[in-house]
C-alpha cells in the first residue's frame, strides 16, 4: 500500500500557495479541519478562495482566516454568525458566491465522480439562475451548474490508515467525504491515524485513492456552535 | 388566532404515519412537539441525518451530532448517517414526503422568498433553495401579516424569489390556505375567533373564500 503520512499539518499545506483555491469540509464547526485552519493561518498565506458549506464563527474555524484577511472569496450556502465576516462584505474587501446547499454538494460529487456538470431544480427562477444555461427535462426546469475545480481538499475525519481509507463519525461526516474527491490535492487530517490492515475495507467511507495526504491531527477543541440539551426527568 | 406553537400544532395534522420529513428552522421546529405519540414519523436533518432525536440530555451532548440549525442532537434506533450530498440526493429524488418550512412572503402563485432582503446582511439560502425546487408536499408556517400590519400573502412576491410555483399550502395565525394550480390562496379554515373579513382584509394576493370556512380544530 502506497504510504501517504506526512508529519503535520504544517507539512501538508507547505504547498498552498496564495491566489490557491480551497475546499473546506465541515457543517457549521461540526467536522473541520482544526489542525490544517490553523496552519493556514501560521502560514499567512493570501487570496485564498474557500468553497466551505459555511465561514467559520469569528474566533474558529475559517473566521480565523478571515480575521488574518486571508480569503479573497468565500463560497457558501449560509455565512451567518460572524461579524468579522459582515464588515469585510459590506466594506468589499470580501468576495462571496452563495449558493444553495444541494448545489454546493453535488459540485463536489460532480468533480469526484469525473462529471462536468450536473442539472439541478434549485434556484430556478430566482437570481441564483442569472446568467446559467436552463434545460427542461419532463416538463421541469433545471440548472446548468458545473463541477468544482479545487487546487486542494482539505478535510477531517474520524480514523484513517497510513494508504489515505478514511472513517467519518456522525454528522461529522456532511461534506468531508465528497470534498475528499473533488481536490486536485486532498489532505486528510484525522482523530486516529493507524496502520493498514486495521481498518474494515466494508467501513471505509472514503477509499485512498482520493486522499493525497494524511496525518494524525491533535488538540481537537470540537467547539459546540448551539448547545442544546433537554432536563433529565 | 394562533401563536406561534398553534400554527405548530395545525401544521402536525398534515403529518402521516410513516412520514419522512424535513422541518426547517423556527415555527417549523415546534412541529415535532405535536407529532401524536405513536406515530411513526422520521425526520431528516438536511447535514446527513435521518431519523433525529430530542436534544441529549446536559453532560452527553456530542460535538459530532448536530442538527441543520447546528444544535446537539441525538439520534434514534434506526438512524441513519449519510453525507451532503446523499441528503439533498434524497431531497431533489422526492424522498421525503413532506417539507415544512417557514417564509417571509409566499405569492398567489405559489412563490416563496425566505433568504434575503435587501439592504440587510445576507446570509445565504442554506438548503432552502433545494427544498423548495424538489420538494412534492410543502407546507409553508408563516406570519399572515407583518409587524406593520401588512398582508405577506401577495399577488407576488416583492422580496428575492427563493422559488417558484412550489408552495401548495400556507398555515398562518389565521388560516389554513391552500394554493391553487390556477393561482389563488383557497380559503380552507380559519383560526378560532378570527373572521372571513378580517382574513379578506390581511390577504393582499387573491383570496377564494367559498361559501362556509370550518373554524380549525387543533
Amino acid at each position: 500500500m502506497i504510504n501517504k503520512v506526512v508529519a503535520d499539518a504544517k507539512a501538508a499545506i507547505k504547498d498552498i500557495k496564495n491566489g490557491d483555491t480551497l475546499m473546506l469540509g465541515g457543517f457549521g464547526l461540526c467536522g473541520i479541519p482544526e489542525n490544517c485552519i490553523n496552519a493556514l493561518v501560521e502560514k499567512d498565506v493570501k487570496d485564498l478562495t474557500c468553497i466551505s458549506n459555511n465561514a467559520g464563527v469569528d474566533d474558529f474555524g475559517i473566521g480565523l482566516m478571515l480575521q488574518k484577511r486571508q480569503v479573497k472569496k468565500m463560497v457558501s450556502s449560509y455565512v451567518g454568525e460572524n461579524a468579522e465576516f459582515e464588515r469585510q462584505l459590506l466594506s468589499g474587501e470580501l468576495e462571496v458566491e452563495l449558493i444553495p446547499q444541494g448545489t454546493l454538494a453535488t459540485r463536489c460529487l460532480a468533480a469526484g465522480y469525473g462529471m462536468p456538470a450536473i442539472f439541478t431544480p434549485a434556484g430556478v427562477g430566482t437570481e441564483v439562475a442569472e446568467g446559467k444555461e436552463v434545460r427542461t427535462f419532463n416538463d421541469k426546469d433545471y440548472l446548468l451548474e458545473y463541477a468544482f475545480d479545487a487546487d486542494f481538499a482539505i478535510v477531517k475525519a474520524w480514523k484513517g490508515d497510513t494508504a489515505g481509507n478514511l472513517i467519518f463519525r456522525s454528522t461529522s461526516r456532511n461534506f468531508n467525504p465528497i470534498m475528499a474527491m473533488a481536490g486536485k490535492i486532498t489532505i486528510a487530517e484525522v482523530e486516529e491515524l493507524v496502520e493498514v490492515g486495521e481498518l474494515d475495507p466494508d467501513h471505509i467511507h472514503t477509499p485512498g485513492v482520493y486522499v493525497h495526504r494524511i496525518f494524525q491531527g491533535v488538540n481537537y477543541e470540537k467547539r459546540i456552535e448551539q448547545r442544546t440539551v433537554r432536563a433529565k426527568i | 388566532m394562533l401563536d406561534k406553537n398553534g400554527i405548530a400544532q395545525r401544521i402536525a395534522k398534515e403529518v402521516k404515519d410513516g412520514y419522512y420529513v424535513n422541518l426547517g428552522i423556527g415555527i417549523p421546529t415546534l412541529v415535532a412537539n405535536y407529532i401524536p405519540s405513536g406515530m411513526q414519523i422520521v425526520l431528516q436533518s438536511e447535514n446527513g441525518l435521518l431519523g433525529m432525536g430530542p436534544f441529549p440530555f446536559e453532560g452527553e451532548e456530542d460535538p459530532d451530532l448536530i442538527n441543520a440549525g447546528k444544535q446537539t442532537i441525538t439520534t434514534l434506533p434506526g438512524s441513519a448517517i449519510f453525507d451532503s450530498a446523499m441528503s439533498f440526493g434524497m431531497i431533489r429524488a422526492q424522498k421525503i414526503d413532506l417539507t415544512i418550512l417557514g417564509a417571509m412572503e409566499v405569492s398567489e402563485n405559489g412563490d416563496i422568498a425566505n433568504w434575503k432582503i435587501p439592504g440587510k446582511m445576507v446570509k445565504g439560502m442554506g438548503g432552502a433553495m433545494d427544498l423548495v425546487a424538489s420538494a412534492k408536499n410543502i407546507i409553508v408556517a408563516m406570519q399572515h401579516v407583518n409587524k406593520a400590519g401588512e398582508s405577506k400573502l401577495l399577488p407576488s412576491c416583492s422580496l428575492p424569489l427563493t422559488g417558484v410555483r412550489c408552495i401548495k399550502k400556507v398555515v398562518t395565525e389565521l388560516a389554513v390556505l391552500s394554493i391553487l394550480p390556477e393561482g389563488g390562496f383557497y380559503l380552507e379554515e380559519r383560526a378560532p375567533g378570527v373572521s372571513v373579513d378580517f382574513i379578506k382584509a390581511s390577504t393582499l394576493g387573491k383570496l377564494i373564500v367559498p361559501d362556509t370556512v370550518p373554524e380549525m380544530v387543533l
